[in-house]
């Protein structure tokens, strides 16, 4: 009898387990429908602080003049990277219409996903965009050719300089030599030898995919004159350019004039490291504890500044699939990311709104603020991360061949370059994956 | 109250049928609910929570973890119809043939061969120690607990601040230190993160083996002094054979919490650096399967894992059985 009620046990398990599963799925949006309907929706914005501060306000004000279709905004859920975050919401369904906060280097896959909606669904969808952003929105379209995301922000990476460690040097604070490699580095050599920092910069060393987008990739760009790392669908690093660039970062670690151990905070807010490689959402954070100055990347040959590129760190605006009232949220995107909007974005939290001339729409912030003008001029030379599938994989194996040749010196940099490159060429076909 | 006893039940209230129960004369439907739900079906609806807890949360996530292991599969939104062909053991072939995969479970190896034997006999001689008159015994007892019970973030980061290359560890031990420091030195970066997750979890086994320690008869020791047994007998004669069971349990327990290795890779040692040499196989699921949305990659290397951790468990259990 025992085991009678074991093997009913058992069943009732597999019944139950199956049951369980076939509760999964279905619960679509009918995109038709969706398209033009109007209600209440939800929002994400990011937990910065500024940014929270101006999602509040955006969303009272729209609230205020639309009644009928009111907003909630929310800050994203913590979780390992809001990547990870946003990737379960939608396999769970539980994602909201607009997520201010979609890293364009996961758009990909959350197309794959068939978590996203083509903002050329809209009427004048595609017009809005390319109107608000201009030519450069063009390297934001999916390779079908349709907009699933709207180029919203960019923080244009730059080198940020303690000028109190530069000064106990005995460096120019107003025009430190940092536009060529070699003077970079003797740069460095005199920060960390006169002992006015530990280390001359500390970019994190960790194996995380999106780090290369803090190390190489601005550098990369600075260096090729703005290619990506991927264009049309062949890897372009392993080049004299990407040499130049992994050479240059392979000196400084080499050298012990950049940290490889993981580090607890931020080295450059502390004092432990001299300089850092980061765009402007960073300065609210080094208001009143560091003393800084900026300026652009440097390159083999010390490029011409008006010309240098960089990466743009951006993040975009998507809307989602699970949402159900999509008429009201296209109209929530574009009252958000209108002039008046993009306006009080940027005074409030710094950051470049990707809106063609900014410099001459918002003069009065950057004559108030002429710190932010070097960033509004960098934002006109931003490159993207690529567009293409396997977009994480792609960077997760840049970033292996990286750290053991580059951060940890285990491998000749040139031969991780081709190695990176040649597992990169058969992902970005959809060969690789594992 | 007293009453007299059940058709088929004794008096002691054993569930034994009686030789002599009419079984034939009852009807079909009620003998076979007897059989399937037992005497009191109520027991069942009692038990139905748990069991719907180990369907949610245990039996269907493997099932379908089995599943995609057998299936090119990728997480869709709700709605989202994808084919997902049957592709037999490619995903399997595709783990084994991953060299970063090989090197995951090396560095499990070398993890399980430090962590394990340490736990075991530096929680046992603790525990042993803790368990005679010493003074500050209820400091000592506390303070091996206290890193069990604090969040392993941030112990991390004390380790992170104590094992740089400008930390205490190195500045006591001068030229001595490894160059690279501990945490991204190829050689040192798994044996210090196994180092860590002994002393992280030494409190909790402790508490295993002072509770068995509870359980052997202080006669024992009284009878081995009187034979004039030392410390060091008076532990492997009487305390080992005595403590065989919790060891046995405190053994599988760190096989199990070993192979579940992730939180310490991933901040210690900046996701599992320097070049892989400190990675788990669960930090690789993390990578693959919610990082770069390959779950059915991730589900085969989970299902090995599984199958790994299980033949220890029963070595281990066929060991015992046969000492025992």
């Amino acid at each position: 009898m025992t085991k009678s009620r074991t093997w009913f046990a058992a069943a009732l398990t597999l019944t139950l387990a199956v049951a369980v599963a076939a509760c999964g799925g279905g619960g679509g949006v009918s995109a038709s429908t969706a398209t033009s309907a109007y209600g209440p929706i939800s929002i994400w914005y990011s937990n910065n602080a500024q940014e929270v501060a101006w999602g509040e306000q955006m969303v009272a004000s729209w609230n205020k003049l639309h009644p009928g279709q009111q907003v909630t905004g929310e800050q994203i859920p913590s979780g390992q990277s809001s990547e990870e975050v946003i990737g379960a919401a939608i396999t769970a369904g539980t994602e909201p219409c607009l997520i201010y906060n979609t890293s364009p280097a996961s758009v990909p896959d959350f197309e794959k996903q068939g978590g996203l909606v083509p903002l050329n669904d809209f009427p004048g969808g595609a017009a809005y965009i390319e109107a608000r952003t201009g030519p450069g929105a063009g390297v934001y379209k999916s390779p079908d050719g349709k907009y699933y995301q709207l180029p919203w922000k960019s923080n244009p990476v730059m080198i940020f300089y303690n000028k109190k460690e530069f000064a106990k040097a005995g460096i120019s604070t107003t025009n430190p030599p940092l536009r060529t490699y070699s003077q970079f580095l003797a740069t460095a050599k005199k920060l960390v030898s006169s002992g006015a920092a530990k280390y001359a910069i500390y970019p994190s060393p960790s194996s995380e995919f999106f780090e290369a987008w803090y190390d190489f990739y601005p550098l990369y760009a600075a260096e090729s004159g703005g290619q990506e790392l991927v264009e049309n669908n062949k890897a372009t690093f392993d080049s004299a350019a990407g040499q130049a660039v992994a050479g240059f970062w392979r000196q400084l670690y080499a050298r012990n004039l950049a940290g490889d151990e993981s580090y607890n905070g931020d080295p450059f807010a502390d004092g432990t490291a001299a300089m850092a490689i980061v765009g402007p959402w960073a300065i609210a954070d080094y208001q009143g504890v560091v003393d800084w100055g900026v300026v652009p990347l440097p390159t083999s040959q010390g490029n011409s500044l008006d010309t240098i590129a960089t990466f743009s760190d951006a993040k975009n605006v998507a809307m989602y699939a699970s949402c159900k009232n999509r008429g009201t949220a296209w109209n929530f995107l574009k009252y958000s990311t209108s002039l008046a909007e993009d306006g009080k974005f940027l005074d409030m939290t710094g950051q470049m709104p990707m809106r063609q001339g900014i410099q001459q729409l918002y003069a009065s912030y950057f004559k108030a603020n002429p710190a932010y003008t070097e960033f509004a001029a960098e934002a006109a030379h931003v490159i993207e991360v690529p567009i293409v599938p396997n977009s994480v994989e792609i960077w997760q194996a840049f970033r292996n061949d990286w750290s053991e040749s580059v951060i940890f010196g285990q491998e000749r940099p040139g031969q991780a370059l081709a190695a990176a490159a040649s597992q990169i060429n058969q992902l970005v076909t959809g060969n690789g994956e594992p | 109250m007293t009453s007299a006893a059940a058709p088929g039940k004794h008096r002691s209230g054993a569930t034994e049928p009686m030789a002599t129960e009419p079984i034939a004369t009852e009807p079909m439907v009620r003998r076979f609910g007897r059989a399937v739900l037992g005497r009191q079906p109520i027991g069942m609806i009692f038990g139905a929570p748990y069991l719907l807890f180990i369907v949610v949360l245990f039996a269907y996530p493997l099932g379908l973890a089995v599943y995609m292991s057998f299936h090119r599969y990728f997480f869709t939104a709700p709605g989202v119809s994808v084919p997902r062909p049957f592709v037999g053991l490619s995903n399997y072939a595709a783990v084994f043939s991953d060299p970063a995969v090989r090197q995951s479970f090396l560095n499990l190896l070398i993890f399980l061969v430090i962590n394990v034997p340490f736990t075991v006999v530096l929680s046992l001689l603790l525990a042993t120690a803790l368990n005679a008159a010493i003074p500050f015994r209820a400091f000592f007892r506390t303070s091996f607990l206290a890193p069990y019970v604090t969040a392993s973030v941030a112990m991390i980061g004390v380790w992170l601040f104590m094992f740089s290359s400008g930390g205490i560890v190195n500045s006591a031990l001068g030229p001595l230190a490894p160059v690279p420091s501990w945490l991204v030195n190829q050689k040192w970066a798994m044996p210090s993160i196994a180092i860590y997750v002994t002393w992280k979890g030494l409190g909790f086994y402790i508490l295993l083996y002072l509770a068995a320690l509870q359980a052997v008869p202080k006669e024992l020791y009284e009878a081995a002094v009187m034979d004039g047994a030392s410390w060091w007998h008076r532990l492997l004669s009487v305390t080992v054979p005595g403590v065989r069971q919790v060891t046995t349990l405190v053994t599988l327990l760190a096989v199990i919490t070993g192979a579940n290795l992730f939180t310490e890779p991933y901040l210690l040692t900046g996701g599992g650096g320097p070049n892989g040499k400190s990675a788990s196989p669960v930090l690789l699921i993390y990578q693959t399967g919610i990082e770069q949305n390959h779950p059915d990659f991730a589900s085969a290397l989970g299902i090995i894992l599984v199958i790994g951790v299980l033949l220890i468990a029963g070595i281990q259990q066929l060991v015992q059985r046969r000492q025992a």
